[in-house]
């Protein structure tokens, strides 16, 4: 029995670790890339080790090629649009959560089935709508429509307020405490995790978005940092090695917020998952 | 939760409550409104508003630019009888999808029921699986030419060592799918987190039983676990066919939806039409027929559940 739980724990490891090499030799195939001298991406046998190890190539690509500027209009997008999404959908989700009102439940799950809705039915007229309204080749298309809340993570914050006890507020509504100053000073703090998920989703939402850039902005100084690693890819002799550098550097902020939010992260989605 | 003052306000007559109490509820019903709000004007301005507008712009031939005109149902049937490629790019969508979905929740799955085992570790390998997963987007694209690459790619240098020449994956008419679904199952940690919370939800009273019973691994698996996790089948099954039937950015940042049109995926179709050839008649009526398929799909998914999702607390 013992030499069982051994083998059967040996072969869980096993598994464990190849399917571990399987999901990172791809990071490993980038970050090696990145690192080589032009005329070196090309050798065969294929050196996994670059030598010299092109450390400058990081600050080639962000100085000399407009990836700098795109970096700046990637982040002039996201910060506004994460601010804007985290006030609306808690706002709206506190509606949600705390209020009673005639047409709550059907406006509750024509929210929810807005999710199924594909994007390509609104596509043409809200573009049509944003190209009247002058916004073509600005960063507006980009930023304003957050403002409007998102349906899942309305739904996603919604579930969270469900779990805080009402009595809290009932005693501040007491004290004379107004519907905005309970949602700021009570409700608000308790739900950090799980505006922490929020902004992350959104901020890997928005990051790498490329549809809506692709569809409002089209002169190369706009791009944002998808749309400019698409175009540097497109052009004659691509230079794999800093299109690699671009591309480390664009997932770098995504992995970063998950390993320092892993904890929350991990804690929203099984309160979303599970409570449907 | 409503009305929290009406406690203190028994000892007056029994209108007076009452009419407070309306008052409460109404004021309560106001601030509702104006909490959601945001939502609700966002929904009328950028959902619904759009969704008819769409609507009546499919029943149309129009350029953007010159006045559209009115010619009814006829982009529909045009895409049904007289566009090949409408067909040929359902296919490779639907193939995809078919693939994709069914084989990632299968790995995922996989993935969380054998993390579920280790006796250590588990978070870092919880970790390292989701890390494909939170990365998204252009670069892991640019990513996975750069490991399709048939000279120096990742793939054909690994089967090089092996002594296999391998095909020219995404440049392969013959492979270009299968490729798109290996790049797909990368991101099966996404999923995997997902079962995980479903597996932490099972009681372990259910595995004591069946152990009492003499069940074996497999019959565990498949009398209590997997009926246990259906309605996070149910959730993850609807999630990733609305997500699989909308594929783009693979085919338009890596495929171009070749070669010889293996990856033309119908989002991409569907946006060659709009914004490259300006047929926005044509490609709002190709948006309403996927918005049909997903709607259908889903129906009959969630029509099905009931013969095949367990919620717990419910009696059959």
């Amino acid at each position: 029995m013992r030499t069982n739980k051994w083998l059967h724990q040996t072969i869980v490891y096993a598994l464990l670790l190849a399917g571990s090499l399987v999901m990172l030799v791809p990071f490993a195939w980038m970050l090696s890339t990145s690192l080589k001298e032009s005329y070196q991406v090309f050798t065969v046998p294929v050196k996994w080790i670059p030598d010299p190890i092109r450390w400058d190539n990081y600050i080639t690509t962000f100085t000399g090629l407009p990836f700098g500027r795109w970096l700046l209009n990637t982040l002039a997008v996201t910060v506004p649009n994460i601010i804007g999404t985290v006030l609306s959908c808690t706002v709206v989700a506190y509606g949600f959560a705390r209020f009673k009102a005639k047409g709550k439940n059907m406006l509750f799950i024509l929210m929810l089935s807005t999710m199924m809705l594909p994007t390509s039915v609104t596509m043409i007229p809200v573009f049509y709508l944003f190209k009247e309204l002058g916004w073509m080749n600005t960063l507006l298309p980009l930023i304003v429509p957050a403002f409007f809340g998102t349906a899942f993570y309305i739904f996603l914050l919604r579930q969270f307020f469900m779990t805080i006890p009402v009595e809290m507020e009932e005693a501040a509504k007491i004290d004379g405490a107004s519907t905005l100053g309970i949602l700021v000073r009570i409700i608000l703090p308790l739900t950090i995790p799980a505006i922490i998920t929020v902004a992350i989703l959104q901020f890997n939402g928005v990051w790498n978005d490329f549809m809506t850039p692709l569809l409002y902005l089209n002169k190369p100084e706009l791009y944002t940092l998808a749309l400019g690693i698409n175009f540097f890819k497109s052009e004659n002799n691509v230079q794999w090695n800093f299109l690699m550098t671009a591309s480390v550097v664009t997932m770098l902020p995504s992995l970063l917020f998950y390993f320092l939010g892993q904890k929350y992260f991990v804690e929203s989605i099984t309160l979303t998952g599970m409570k449907g | 939760m409503n009305m929290p003052e009406m406690d203190g306000a028994s000892a007056t007559t029994a209108a007076a409550p009452r009419k407070k109490a309306m008052r409460a509820t109404s004021k309560e019903a106001i601030w509702f409104y104006v909490l959601i709000s945001p939502w609700l004007i966002g929904f009328l301005a950028f959902v619904l508003g759009p969704m008819i507008a769409s609507f009546i712009i499919s029943l149309t031939k129009w350029d953007l630019l010159t006045p559209a005109k009115f010619i009814g149902f006829k982009n529909y049937s045009k895409a049904l009888n007289h566009d090949p490629l409408f067909w040929t790019s359902l296919k490779v969508t639907v193939i995809y999808s078919v693939l994709s979905v069914p084989l990632g929740l299968v790995f995922s799955l996989a993935l969380a029921l054998l993390l579920n085992q280790a006796a250590w570790g588990m978070r870092l390998f919880r970790t390292i699986f989701y890390m494909p997963a939170v990365v998204s987007g252009v670069s892991v694209m640019v990513l996975w030419m750069w490991i399709f690459n048939p000279e120096i790619g990742l793939f054909n240098t690994i089967l090089g060592y092996f002594g296999i020449s391998g095909p020219g994956w995404i440049y392969d008419p013959n492979w270009a799918m299968p490729s798109m679904v290996i790049m797909s199952l990368w991101g099966v940690g996404g999923g995997m987190i997902i079962w995980l919370a479903g597996l932490k939800g099972i009681s372990p009273s259910l595995y004591e039983a069946a152990d009492l019973d003499g069940a074996n691994a497999w019959q565990k698996l498949k009398n209590v676990t997997v009926p246990m996790l259906t309605p996070t089948i149910f959730f993850n099954l609807i999630m990733g066919i609305v997500g699989a039937l909308q594929t783009f950015g693979q085919a338009y940042v890596m495929t171009k939806g070749g070669p010889m049109n293996s990856t033309l995926f119908y989002n991409y179709y569907l946006f060659q039409h709009a914004f490259e050839n300006f047929n926005m008649g044509y490609a709002s009526a190709l948006a309403w027929f996927l918005f049909i398929i997903i709607l259908v799909l889903t129906l009959i998914v969630v029509k099905s559940s009931d013969a095949w999702v367990y919620y717990e607390g419910e009696r059959k």
